[in-house]
């Protein structure tokens, strides 16, 4: 039994992998779910119904989805130069944290600015703080061989620490009552919403232009082409004369500064101010995004979606009938190896000699 | 003068060494799993949800009745399960080391966690079991308090070290991470020694989360690994892929984590907490940092082979 390659790809075949995948997930998780002694049927009609079913549910949904759709554009930037960028949890504590700093603080400084301008300096040092805490890692790897994925895992750890720290020291919140918060982002400066009494907010719209503007660069410019060909032979890419030291060092720039970005915009749409839960993974989540997207910038749009629908719909579901909204984070694991075995089989075909 | 005397007390007393060893052993046994799948060739980051997986495994099996051995060798057969998955993802179908390790890592996590909600669903304060006991009866000072599962580690160490260095199955272990290619061309199986090696590697994982629930506490939380898988993925290159060095990794890791400890009670609120509680993850990067140039990584480690390929 081997693998060989298959001499054609079908579009259909590559269009068909993320469908099998989720239908495997789903029959995974009713494994789970009847063994936890609810009924399958009713839990994924309420899950479902938890998700999409009403204006509500779907508002909240896409308001997960945001944060996840800038940290899935992080993972697929990163990943397609194979930069394993796996800290983007900690990139979006550090860009929620900078955004507090800029435009709660305002850097201590008690000058007033116009708000737009404030807005912009807030979303910049947001994205700046994510790039410079994954160009350490992505320069270790370039200059020493350090491996990127342990620097950036144990960065998040980190980055998790000094944020507790800056939240109980010099950001902390005085009304806070002893609670871990910090002050509060100015309030000009936090998003619109986009339907009344939801917490969906314009930060979706910035997502979805990041993800557009994202492909286009990828799809149509040299840097693009640069990104591409690091990915896929970084020696055959050097000999061709694509600068690949200075392309990882931009891939990061631009990966972290995503993943910042996502930080922000949680706390301009959202939260209003910084906590340690502020993120239920969402740096981890988006690199599930990522893969379910084959790494496409226009997929992760849909795949973002689809994660946060598991998330939210399993929260409304565990209230109804109790079965653990770990169910959730199960099957997003679930669907990102099927994901991954099912684009295999696309490409390659068993043979049995 | 009196800082000195107390820097010297504090390094000969006992009590830091006994930390040290307890804080060294889930590193210890965490490092050997990942370095006998890196010595085949393959990275497998699926450490830090095995970890929690052993753990919860190993605490519930003692919690529904079986002995403590018992629960040790149900968190290896998870680990080994877990490790059987992987391979079968990265060295049966040679998918990305990367993203299938961390896919196991998500989905042993996530696993363990439902399982621990759906046996447990109303409870607010984990249930406990009755822990490994130190052994009083062992003449040795620092040693006699710690669990036999640090005697276990410990003796882990030389017999990893002979079975790699002196045995055929160590040298097949080695030449498949080293030249695939050689090795099949001189009958070893790939596939094989590649799958075996990550399942050993992967039990032994299992062990090391088991031993924070059944020696280090008593009971399963969540977020309890924190971490020490990450650690363990680093400790391996710092110890050059050596069982040996492991130990010395292990150690001095631990022993700064001790230090820290004591340091931050000391301290008394000058510096954060947070700060200290960095350092580990400080010390990790840092340890990377200063072995990078002379890392002598498995040479096909990272490198999906396919048979028939060249």
């Amino acid at each position: 039994m081997r693998l060989e390659r298959r001499d054609e790809t079908s579009r259909l075949a590559l269009a068909l992998a993320p469908l099998l995948a989720v239908a495997f997930t789903l029959g995974v998780a009713s494994l789970l779910v009847r063994w936890a002694g609810a009924p399958v049927g009713r839990t994924w009609s309420l899950m479902f119904a938890g998700a999409f079913g009403s204006v509500f549910a779907l508002a909240e949904t896409l308001t997960r989805a945001t944060p996840l759709m800038l940290t899935g554009l992080a993972a697929a930037v990163a990943f397609r130069a194979r930069l394993y960028n796996i800290g983007a949890e900690g990139q979006l504590y550090a860009g929620a944290i900078a955004a507090v700093m800029v435009g709660g603080l305002h850097g201590g400084a008690s000058l007033t600015v116009p708000t737009a301008l404030l807005f912009a300096a807030t979303m910049a040092a947001a994205a700046l703080a994510g790039a410079l805490l994954l160009l350490g890692p992505a320069l270790l790897k370039s200059r020493l061989g350090v491996d990127e994925v342990v620097t950036t895992l144990l960065a998040n750890f980190i980055v998790l620490l000094a944020v507790s720290a800056l939240l109980d020291g010099p950001m902390k919140d005085p009304l806070a009552m002893g609670w871990p918060q910090s002050v509060a982002l100015d309030p000009e400066l936090e998003l619109g919403r986009l339907i009344e009494r939801t917490r969906l907010h314009t930060g979706l719209l910035a997502a979805i232009a990041a993800a557009v503007l994202l492909w286009a660069l990828l799809r149509f410019t040299v840097w693009g082409f640069d990104i591409r060909a690091t990915g896929a032979n970084s020696r055959a890419a050097a000999f061709a004369g694509v600068p690949v030291g200075w392309t990882v060092v931009r891939v990061a720039a631009l990966s972290g500064g995503l993943a910042g970005l996502a930080g922000a915009i949680e706390v301009a749409g959202r939260t209003g101010y910084v906590t340690l839960d502020m993120s239920p993974g969402y740096g981890y989540g988006g690199i599930v995004v990522a893969m379910l997207a084959g790494l496409h910038p226009l997929g992760v749009i849909a795949a973002s979606v689809f994660v946060a629908g598991v998330l939210v719909g399993a929260d409304s579901m565990s209230r109804a009938i109790g079965v653990p909204t770990y169910l959730a984070d199960v099957m997003v694991a679930v669907a990102l190896i099927a994901v991954l075995v099912a684009g295999l089989f696309a490409r390659w075909r068993l043979r049995w000699r | 003068m009196s800082e000195l005397l107390e820097l010297f007390e504090l390094l000969t007393s006992p009590a830091l060494w006994v930390a040290v060893l307890r804080i060294a052993t889930p590193l210890l046994l965490g490092t050997l799993g990942v370095l006998l799948c890196e010595r085949a060739g393959v990275l497998n980051l699926g450490i830090e949800g095995i970890m929690v997986a052993g753990a919860f495994v190993g605490w519930l099996a003692v919690w529904l009745g079986a002995p403590l051995w018992g629960g040790v060798a149900a968190a290896a057969l998870a680990g080994a399960v877990f490790g059987l998955l992987h391979a079968g993802l990265t060295v049966g179908l040679a998918l990305s080391q990367h993203v299938a390790g961390l896919g196991i890592t998500l989905l042993a996590t996530a696993l363990s966690h439902y399982a621990y909600r759906v046996s447990f669903p109303k409870v607010t304060t984990p249930p406990t079991i009755t822990p490994f006991a130190p052994m009083d009866w062992l003449p040795i000072p620092v040693l006699a308090a710690q669990t036999p599962l640090t005697l276990l580690a410990l003796l882990l160490v030389p017999v990893l070290a002979w079975v790699l260095n002196r045995t055929p199955a160590g040298l097949a272990l080695r030449m498949v991470g080293e030249n695939p290619q050689a090795a099949q061309a001189q009958g070893v199986g790939v596939i094989a020694t590649r799958t075996a090696a990550i399942v050993a590697g992967s039990a032994l994982m299992g062990v090391a989360g088991a031993f924070l629930t059944l020696a280090a506490f008593n009971a399963f939380f969540f977020n309890m690994v924190n971490g020490r898988g990450w650690i363990c993925v680093a400790l391996v290159v710092f110890a050059s892929w050596r069982p040996g060095k492991a130990l010395a990794g292990a150690v001095l890791f631990a022993f700064f984590d001790a230090l820290q400890l004591r340091l931050q009670q000391a301290d008394g609120g000058g510096l954060p907490h947070q700060f200290y509680l960095m350092l580990p993850y400080l010390l990790s990067i840092l340890a990377l940092v200063l072995v990078a140039r002379r890392a002598a990584y498995p040479q096909a480690l990272m490198q999906p082979w396919r048979k028939g390929e060249r």
